[in-house]
């Protein structure tokens, strides 16, 4: 197996190295976090006046975890580390009960993460010879843009389509004999459902890679997708809060996926305890952003459920491998690639005076896709009895969800008490979707 | 001003059974009735002889229920009425949101129930040009 690499002496570096490294830049990181509103005074209180208090690698413990209320909380310039003229980009994601977060970046922040998914997809084999289809979202979604930039810097030729529009995706994939595809499990397998129909043979086409993301699926549906279309597929993570893709990612061995350490410091802690766990025990990520300036987040709590694995890879890359996302710390849900707290969708149906409170979430398979179907009860009080106004309401409920969550939903009207009512905590959320 | 009764069902078995127990409890007698179907709701349209109980009864079991006034125009059942009735809606320009039909007395008499944005103009213009617009009549035939 040829190894290539984008940045051999980063991505080699040896453990001692990469502490000392880690070290430095921790300390930049907490220069720089004490200029945020936010950062200020919490570090102080952990003893934290100046980056000079932390003076041992061991120190990052003294920093307190940061969550994603926390990160809510200051929106939008509290976790803001520089002179707005210097910030070149800004992402947010949309919040669960309409307080969304943000993160900043500045030039270098954003030449960094470009750095990163450089280092990413030349690890896969990735070479300028390659067609890159990028089929994740643009724009406040991380996983085009991010992608796209590291594919540029390694000299691909991008396509820049974006998600869906099945049709032309397929066509271009023809005409431009695209070698490396960027797009979530559930979109590939429905891309190769679609082939047919388009009159679209294996043989038109020059695939050779895929990176899947943005979902959790499991290694049975890597190898379903590798055997569908005879190619290689890597696993890709990434988080907003922590740029984008590009955080870790799998090389050739497809044994894991490596976490940048230089860039990120990558703790396992148990996630009701908050005590750190050792290498292959499952726990939450908390990821600290040792480079970027522009939007300071120091051990981060991911939510995300995964493991450390033990040992170095055959590739001799020295930073760690993480397992596949395991799961979630929270309710969040992901439907087609996007994330999606069953909160959000409350919030829009207690705004709606038609409907009661009671409210259902079913997530169900619709062929490879999520489909989410939202069931909500008609409130007797105001129903003036003319079926044109039930169907406007419908149709209100279904655009008032998509502006919030960004993906369409069926919504499904019933008779007032028809839901089921739960005594207690309410399970409100049905997802009879099969684990890819 | 007749009045009709507006139940918003699912569409599911049962849903229809539901609405007639609660009406044949309070002993109430549908006259007729009409369906609005959307797929997975729909909306049961009644005239009933005793609206006001029949919709405080639905309401209490929570159906989401409403009353609303129609015409109700009585017509000869024979050839022709109806196009008597068509042309005065011709003529003043009448537009028909919603509209249903039924014999009273075969032969004898029959009523067109007719949803129209502004009712009492209409009812005005109907009894002008000749035709009877039953009120309280129209439960008790």
């Amino acid at each position: 197996m040829e190894i290539n690499f984008w940045d051999k002496e980063i991505e080699t570096i040896d453990k001692a190295a990469l502490k000392v490294l880690q070290l430095k830049r921790l300390k930049e990181t907490v220069s720089c976090a004490l200029k945020t509103q936010f950062y200020k005074p919490r570090l102080k209180k952990a003893g934290i006046n100046s980056a000079d208090d932390i003076k041992h690698w061991e120190d990052y413990k003294k920093i307190p975890l940061t969550t994603k209320d926390d990160l809510r909380e200051c929106y939008p310039n509290g976790l803001l580390a520089v002179d707005m003229k210097d910030v070149v980009r800004l992402h947010t994601s949309s919040g669960t009960t309409g307080t969304p977060t943000v993160i900043y970046h500045t030039k270098n922040d954003i030449n960094h993460w470009a750095e990163l998914v450089a280092r990413s997809i030349v690890a896969t084999g990735a070479t300028n010879e390659d067609v890159f289809q990028n089929m994740m979202s643009y724009g406040m979604f991380t996983g085009g843009l991010g992608l796209h930039y590291g594919a540029e810097k390694v000299g691909l030729t991008v396509i820049p389509m974006g998600g869906g529009n099945t049709k032309r995706q397929i066509q271009l994939m023809k005409d431009f004999g695209s070698t490396i595809l960027h797009i979530t499990p559930s979109y590939i397998l429905h891309i190769h459902s679609k082939l047919g129909e388009s009159g679209v043979e294996l043989k038109d086409l020059r695939l050779r890679k895929a990176y899947l993301g943005a979902e959790p699926y499991s290694e049975n549906t890597r190898k379903k997708v590798e055997q569908l279309f005879k190619i290689d597929v890597y696993n890709s993570y990434g988080l907003s809060e922590m740029n984008g893709p590009g955080v870790g990612f799998e090389c050739a061995h497809k044994c894991g996926m490596h976490v940048w350490e230089d860039t990120y410091l990558l703790e396992v802690i148990d996630p009701k305890t908050g005590e750190s766990l050792g290498e292959d025990k499952e726990g939450e990520i908390v990821l600290t952003n040792l480079t970027r300036r522009a939007t300071p987040l120091l051990r981060y709590r991911t939510r995300d459920i995964a493991a450390i694995h033990k040992g170095l890879c055959g590739c001799k890359r020295t930073h760690r491998r993480i397992s596949r996302i395991l799961g979630r710390t929270d309710d969040m849900l992901i439907i087609n690639g996007v994330n999606v707290y069953p909160s959000q969708i409350e919030e829009v149906i207690m705004r709606i005076p038609q409907v009661g409170t009671n409210y259902q979430i079913y997530l169900e398979k619709e062929g490879t896709l999520d489909k989410l179907v939202v069931k909500v009860e008609i409130y007797s009080k105001m129903f003036s009895g003319n079926l044109a106004e039930i169907d406007a309401l419908k149709s209100r409920i279904v655009e008032e969800l998509r502006a919030s969550i960004i993906i369409h939903p069926a919504v499904e009207l019933h008779e007032p008490g028809s839901l089921p009512v739960f005594e207690g905590k309410a399970k409100r959320v049905v997802d009879n979707r099969v684990k890819l | 001003m007749a009045k009709e009764l507006n139940i918003f069902v699912e569409n599911r078995p049962g849903r229809l059974r539901s609405v007639a127990g609660v009406l044949s409890e309070k002993k109430i007698n549908v006259r007729t009735m009409t369906l609005q179907d959307r797929g997975e709701y729909g909306l049961m349209r009644m005239i009933v002889d005793k609206p006001e109980a029949a919709h405080l009864a639905l309401a209490d079991k929570g159906f989401a229920c409403a009353l609303k006034e129609i015409l109700a125009i009585a017509l000869k059942d024979k050839p022709g009425s109806f196009l008597k009735l068509a042309d005065v809606f011709m003529k003043h320009s009448v537009n028909i949101l919603d509209a249903y039909g039924f014999v009273l007395q075969s032969s004898k008499e029959a009523v067109f129930c007719v949803e129209v944005k502004d009712t009492l103009a209409v009812k005005k213009v109907l009894i002008k040009e000749g035709f009877k617009v039953l009120e309280e009549e129209l439960y008790e035939f």
